[in-house]
């Protein structure tokens, strides 16, 4: 039985169905149509809603989500607010919601089907603007970040961006409907899920511990970024289904001397603050990862723990030394019911990894840099915005005093079956000094790492390629840290104008 | 109903004298869009959001496993026994025609035997829910005999392997002019195709009626033909089948052919089971199901003076068609028609083949093929500069049609006029050099080359690259008879009026545009119109809304329903308010006249009122063909186009020289639309085609495996442009005091699909920067899309020429 709130309405859905998907609840069973449906897999953005978390000091906070992502068990006390009731009043009384006024007199609707998802991304991007109490507009980077996962065929987004930067300009009309955005939370805690149920939605780890006992191949979910797409698109059903987002204890995210703690269950949307202070290109590449809405749910806990190939993530966690600690019943896989390992020791084989059942993710330890080390990340792909790597490397080096490379460590994706480290170039590159050639000639060790394929996102020559001539990118950047050297860096229309990059070298060399 | 009697008498009523000014809502005025409110607040109603009828059947349909293959045996009994399941229909059950071509015969309903492309459906299930029918999909078992197919367009060539046969445009002795030329370039170049990826998949409704006939909610561009091929399917006359669209979450051209066979299927399993059927394809289904933008292969080779005019050219533009006619007899002759772009040619000879492959059929696409020969001029443009270290806006400008050179003689000695297309036709009215001139100079062309090559000259790893392209756009239908519109307008007693055409709304605001010219006829506000669903009862025989022809077409009809309707009411004025000869007309929602030189004001409703209780005829139909066309196939010569449509672009990219990455920096716009109907509108249709014509060539990249599956068959695989790729600046201008010389719509022209083609601006500009690398010496073979893998291997290829 799972409790939510609907456009402030408290809601309870019995034993919902494990491939019952928000989007699917809304458009048949409580007939909202307004909330589209453009692909059903989470990269279009028409079914956007806004999803909201309760906090006693905050109050409700939304979010833009996937409605076609998102499962019923993972709305567990949560509220949910769709296109439907951003509007208050009636007839020639409506006011239109902000997001919803812009839109209309920024000429930034043509066929209108994207327009209901559009419109919840900039409500979102309202409500952090508003709360932040920021009187500027919103930049073309933040405007981007706010629509990255949503597609317009029409428009070309111009007007959207318009819209977009406008927002303040338009009278705020949440609080006539307090109702809506500010349901009175729910206080009950509610039962442990009863034993024939398909579907739970835990609030404690030892009850997701007893679930998993009971249901040893239960399907843990946090964001369902991916696992929805098994239900939408391969039309498979998890035989039991278990949600761990609500979960305090998976939640925490820890500052530590040495190392950040992440728990599994930390939405990469929570843990973008702490991430820039300690490693600004791994945050940065979060930003590159799916869109904000797929931020705003998928977990860095699922990213690992389902151990594609080309997940973005486990590379860089790889190239940092990261461990993740897995956690069961006590006395079931041991005493303590925890083990830590070695991220790199977690991948098998292809999307098979060292979980044991009755097992889970609790915590990722990512250790901090040292001060002569630097973190180096690249993502490549057609798309800047919600696009799945061709190829990612990560590069964690220490560079000693006489500018050499002391050590280096790296982890690639779209490289090999696995996230893995290029082993034979960490030894090619090590001792060798900064410098674009040497780097060059050391890249050429990639080939005895890895044997890529091709597939519908880029050709193994490509593959090969780009990830050596990454290699000579780091050495580039590692000489002249403060040389623009990225398209992906270019935000805005100043810096795309004086975009340069010096340097006596060029291609040809 | 208002009350008819209380109306006053003119003249009793003193009114304010009628504002001058147009009142808001007339045409010239960028309104929002007719459905603007509703679609920011979900209220807009697409067919799938309809309620659902009790009973409603859902579909999903079987495809064939291999792209050619013939069907030994096809066991559908577990698909049968699904719980939910209620109808299985595979070919035998289809009660009429079978083939549902729209133009030549080739697109069987359902398979019969033979399987031409993986997809293709082979069976339709009915079930109580679609995740039901869906699954039950997957338990056909089909065997099969496989048979080798062709996939490969070059290989189809080679093998004169055609839906239709070729055809060519001659003028003047191309061999000669090439032999004769000081200089000579051969190039080509593969252009690959586009989905459309409307946001609201293909879906359709439909409900027999108790005439033994069905009533279709769709989602076409194309209402009479869903129409005419429910009717045949299922052997009923045309008017016992009612179709209505309302509006389309886009189009783009896929929702032309693309939309009948769903309404098909479903009213052969309404008509089997006497149920509702509602047929909604996954987004996955949609894209391997539905024919797709012609992909291209192209050649040319051009003859051109130390100037880099050209003296003769040979282009041969072949289209990849897949495995059915559909469309692409008249798709290849657009590429045919524009393959000179906006340059004068000379001796040419334009050859265009219709090759076949084992693929789903080709279709519409926002410019019909016209992109894919225009962007075979612009590399033939770029081709030349860089072989003669010229800037190819130099040598763009000096071939441009019109443009007359003093050392260029006809054969008796005059100055060669330059303004005769190929195929015939005269380019008249042209506006491109000045439209380039001012574009030049509004984008700082010059400025900004030189900072470029200047950045290029210092820059190690990031190079940029510049590019303006021109488009010229050839505005009508080529098959004569389509240019023809019909429209419906009533006014009711109250004043208020319904606007009813033939065109269909997909996001472009054709409904408010239409309305717009309305409300100017009658001089009202735009509210006084309603414009309803395109219904083919109310408006029969209509012409698909495509060929940007929705406006020009259905706004002069709707214009000339008006006017019979004005011709009766004006004639009822003189009569009954005994107005002055020559005296009365419509203005700020009142009838004007004046009556022994005073003038007289009525508001419209009363005036309405007064009409009706004079016996006036308050409705009228409106129709419109498209003058002065015509097209010789036989000689390939003719004016197939009413007029042209013009525009230029600019656009400066970034590229990654190590990773292949790049980005779109800034674009600049001019573009001509004769004297606007809607700027808002216009200018919307403008950036959102831009960054379509972008997205086709850069990061749209259609991939299919060697079994000839489509593997960028969903949005995570096959990336449309998204907020980012919106350059960060964008200037996009009409061209301003330019009515169209001929006399369309309030002297407007039509903006659907020309600015597409000023995304060749940007495959351009990656050209140049990867170019730079070579010191603008080398052409880089660059197929489009322009993937960041193709951009990186290009520049590899300059790199290691250049070293050698």
């Amino acid at each position: 039985m799972i409790h939510f709130f609907l456009n402030g309405e408290a809601r309870t859905v019995q034993n919902p169905a494990n491939d019952l998907t928000l989007l699917r609840y809304l458009r048949t069973q409580v007939t909202l149509p307004g909330t589209k449906e453009g692909c059903g897999s989470g990269d279009c953005g028409a079914c956007s809603v806004l999803l909201g978390d309760y906090s006693a000091n905050l109050g409700w906070r939304y979010r833009a989500v996937n409605s076609c992502l998102t499962l019923i068990p993972q709305l567990a006390g949560k509220s949910v607010i769709t296109v439907d009731a951003l509007a208050t009043g009636q007839g020639a009384k409506q006011q239109l919601h902000p997001a919803q006024q812009a839109m209309v007199d920024y000429h930034a609707s043509q066929c209108g089907f994207c327009t209901p998802g559009i419109v919840m991304s900039l409500a979102a991007l309202h409500q952090d603007i508003s709360v932040a109490d920021d009187t500027a507009p919103p930049s073309r980077h933040q405007v981007n970040d706010a629509l990255s996962g949503n597609l317009c065929r029409c428009t070309g987004y111009r007007p959207i961006i318009e819209a977009a930067t406008h927002l303040q300009d338009y009278p705020d009309n949440r609080d006539q409907a307090v109702a809506v955005w500010q349901p009175e939370p729910l206080t009950a805690n509610p039962a442990p899920p009863p034993a024939d149920a398909v579907s739970a939605a835990p609030q404690t780890e030892q009850q997701l511990q007893q679930w998993l006992q009971q249901y040893p191949d239960a399907r843990l979910v946090a964001g369902a970024t991916d696992l929805a797409l098994e239900i939408t698109q391969q039309l498979k059903t998890p035989g039991s289904l278990v949600a761990v987002n609500h979960i305090a204890s998976l939640k925490q995210l820890r500052d530590e001397d040495d190392a950040l703690l992440i728990g599994a269950a930390v939405s990469y949307s929570e843990m973008e603050t702490l991430l820039a202070r300690y490693f600004p290109q791994f945050a940065q590449l979060l930003q590159r990862l799916g869109s904000r809405q797929v931020r705003n749910t998928g977990t860095l806990g699922g990213n690992i723990g389902n151990a594609s190939p080309i997940g973005d993530t486990p590379p860089v966690l790889l190239a940092l030394g990261a461990c993740i600690e897995l956690a069961s019943a006590p006395g079931h896989l041991s005493a303590s019911g925890s083990r830590w390992l070695a991220l790199k020791d977690f991948f098998i084989d292809y999307k098979k990894t060292a979980l044991q059942p009755g097992e889970y993710i609790r915590t990722i330890k990512i250790p901090k840099l040292k001060k002569n080390q630097q973190l180096l990340v690249y993502k490549i792909s057609k798309r800047l915005e919600d696009d799945i790597s061709a190829v990612l490397a990560a590069f964690k080096i220490t560079v000693s005093d006489d500018q050499k490379v002391e050590q280096v460590t790296t982890g690639f994706g779209g490289m090999a079956a696995i996230p893995k480290a290029a082993l034979q170039l960490e030894q090619a590159l090590t001792a060798l000094p900064l410098d674009g050639d040497k780097f060059r000639h050391a890249a050429q060790a990639l080939e005895q790492d890895f044997t890529p394929m091709s597939d519908v996102r880029a050709s193994q020559a490509y593959r090969l390629l780009v990830a050596k001539n990454l290699v000579r990118k780091c050495a580039l950047e590692l000489l002249q840290p403060q040389q623009l050297s990225r398209i992906e860096d270019i935000h805005s229309s100043e810096l795309a104008l004086n975009a340069v990059i010096s340097g006596g070298e060029t291609p040809n060399a | 109903m208002r009350k008819l009697i209380d109306t006053p008498e003119a003249g009793e009523m003193l009114r304010s004298r009628p504002a001058k000014e147009k009142r808001p809502g007339h045409t010239g005025q960028s309104m929002q869009h007719e459905s603007a409110c509703k679609h920011v607040s979900g209220q807009a109603v697409y067919v799938d959001d309809m309620p659902e009828l009790p009973g409603l059947l859902h579909i999903a349909v079987g495809g064939s496993d291999y792209p050619h293959a013939r069907i030994r045996s096809l066991d559908l009994q577990s698909v049968k026994d699904t719980a939910g399941v209620v109808e299985v229909i595979t070919v035998a059950d289809v009660p009429g025609l079978v083939d549902i071509g729209p133009v030549f015969a080739g697109d069987p309903v359902l398979v019969q035997e033979l399987c031409e492309y993986v997809g293709q459906p082979i069976f339709a299930v009915a079930a109580t829910s679609i995740e039901i029918a869906r699954a039950a999909v997957k338990k056909a078992k089909i065997d099969y005999e496989v048979l080798e197919p062709v996939l490969d367009v070059e290989k189809a060539l080679q093998q004169n392997f055609f839906v239709r046969p070729m055809h060519q445009h001659k003028r003047g002795d191309s061999a000669s002019a090439l032999k004769n030329a000081p200089h000579r370039l051969q190039g080509a170049m593969h252009v690959n195709g586009q989905e459309h990826f409307y946001l609201e998949g293909q879906v359709c409704t439909v409900q027999p009626t108790e005439d033994g006939g069905m009533l279709v909610y769709a989602s076409s561009q194309h209402p009479t033909e869903v129409q005419k091929l429910v009717a045949e399917v299922l052997d009923i006359s045309i008017n016992k089948v009612q179709v209505e669209v309302r509006r389309m979450g886009g189009g783009f051209g896929g929702k032309e052919t693309q939309a009948a066979p769903l309404a098909c299927l479903a009213a052969i399993v309404a008509h089997k089971t006497g149920r509702p059927v509602k047929y909604r394809m996954t987004r996955q289904d949609d894209m391997v199901m539905t024919g797709k933008r012609h992909p291209f292969y192209n050649q040319y080779d051009i003859g051109f003076d130390e100037q880099g005019i050209i003296q003769g050219a040979e282009l041969v533009v072949t289209g990849d068609c897949g495995n059915s006619p559909d469309l692409s007899d008249a798709i290849v002759d657009r590429a045919m028609f524009h393959s000179d772009n906006a340059y004068y040619l000379n001796n040419a000879t334009v050859t265009g083949h219709r090759a076949k492959t084992h693929k789903v059929s080709n279709t519409a696409y926002r410019g019909f093929g016209g992109p894919q020969g225009v962007i075979l001029a612009e590399q033939m443009m770029d081709d030349i500069a860089r072989h003669l270290r010229e800037d190819p806006l130099t040598i763009r400008k000096r071939n441009l049609y019109g443009v007359t050179h003093q050392h260029i003689r006809t054969a008796d000695g005059k100055t060669d006029p330059r303004d005769e297309t190929h195929y015939g036709q005269k380019v008249e009215h042209n506006l491109l050099t000045e439209l380039i001139d001012q574009l030049e100079i509004s984008s700082d062309y010059w400025s900004r080359r030189a900072a470029i090559r200047k950045f290029n000259h210092s820059s190690a790893v990031l190079k940029k690259g510049l590019a303006l392209t021109p488009v010229k756009f050839g505005i009508s239908f080529t098959v004569q008879h389509l240019n023809q519109a019909g429209a419906l307008v009533h006014i009711y007693t109250d004043g208020s009026i319904h606007l009813n055409h033939g065109g269909t709304e997909m996001g472009q605001g054709l409904f408010l545009k239409v309305a717009q010219v309305v409300a100017e006829e009658f001089q009202v506000d735009l509210d006084t119109i309603q414009v309803s669903a395109t219904r083919t009862d109310k408006v029969p025989n209509t012409s698909p809304t495509a060929a940007s022809s929705g406006t020009d077409l259905n706004g002069m009809a709707a214009r000339d329903a008006c006017l019979r309707i004005k011709e009766g009411m004006f004639a009822f004025a003189y009569q009954h308010y005994q107005a002055d000869a020559n005296s009365v007309t419509l203005l700020d929602n009142q009838l004007v006249y004046t009556k022994d030189g005073d003038e007289q004001c009525v508001p419209f409703a009363d005036f309405v009122q007064q009409a009706y209780m004079g016996r006036v005829p308050l409705s009228s139909t409106g129709f419109y063909k498209t003058p002065k066309i015509h097209y010789d196939r036989e000689t390939g010569k003719g004016r197939p186009f009413y007029y042209f449509a013009n525009g230029a672009a600019v656009s400066e990219v970034i590229v990654d020289t190590l990773t292949g990455e790049y980005r779109l920096l800034r674009t600049d716009i001019l573009h001509d639309v004769g004297r606007s109907l809607n700027p808002a509108i216009d200018i919307g249709q403008i950036e959102g085609a831009f960054i379509q014509g972008m997205g086709w060539l850069t990061t749209e990249e259609l991939a299919w495996n060697n079994d000839g599956r489509l593997i960028s068959n969903g949005p995570a695989t096959y990336k449309i442009p998204a907020v980012g790729d919106t350059p960060f600046e964008f200037n996009v201008e009409l061209m301003q005091d330019r009515p169209n010389d001929e006399a369309t719509v309030y002297r407007s022209k039509a903006v659907g699909e020309p600015p597409f083609m000023h995304g060749i601006s940007v495959w351009s500009a990656i050209r140049d920067a990867i170019a730079s690398v070579s010191d603008y010496k080398l052409n880089p073979r660059l197929d489009a899309p322009a993937t960041p893998e193709r951009v990186l291997f290009a520049l590899q290829e300059v790199q290691s020429d250049g070293d050698q």
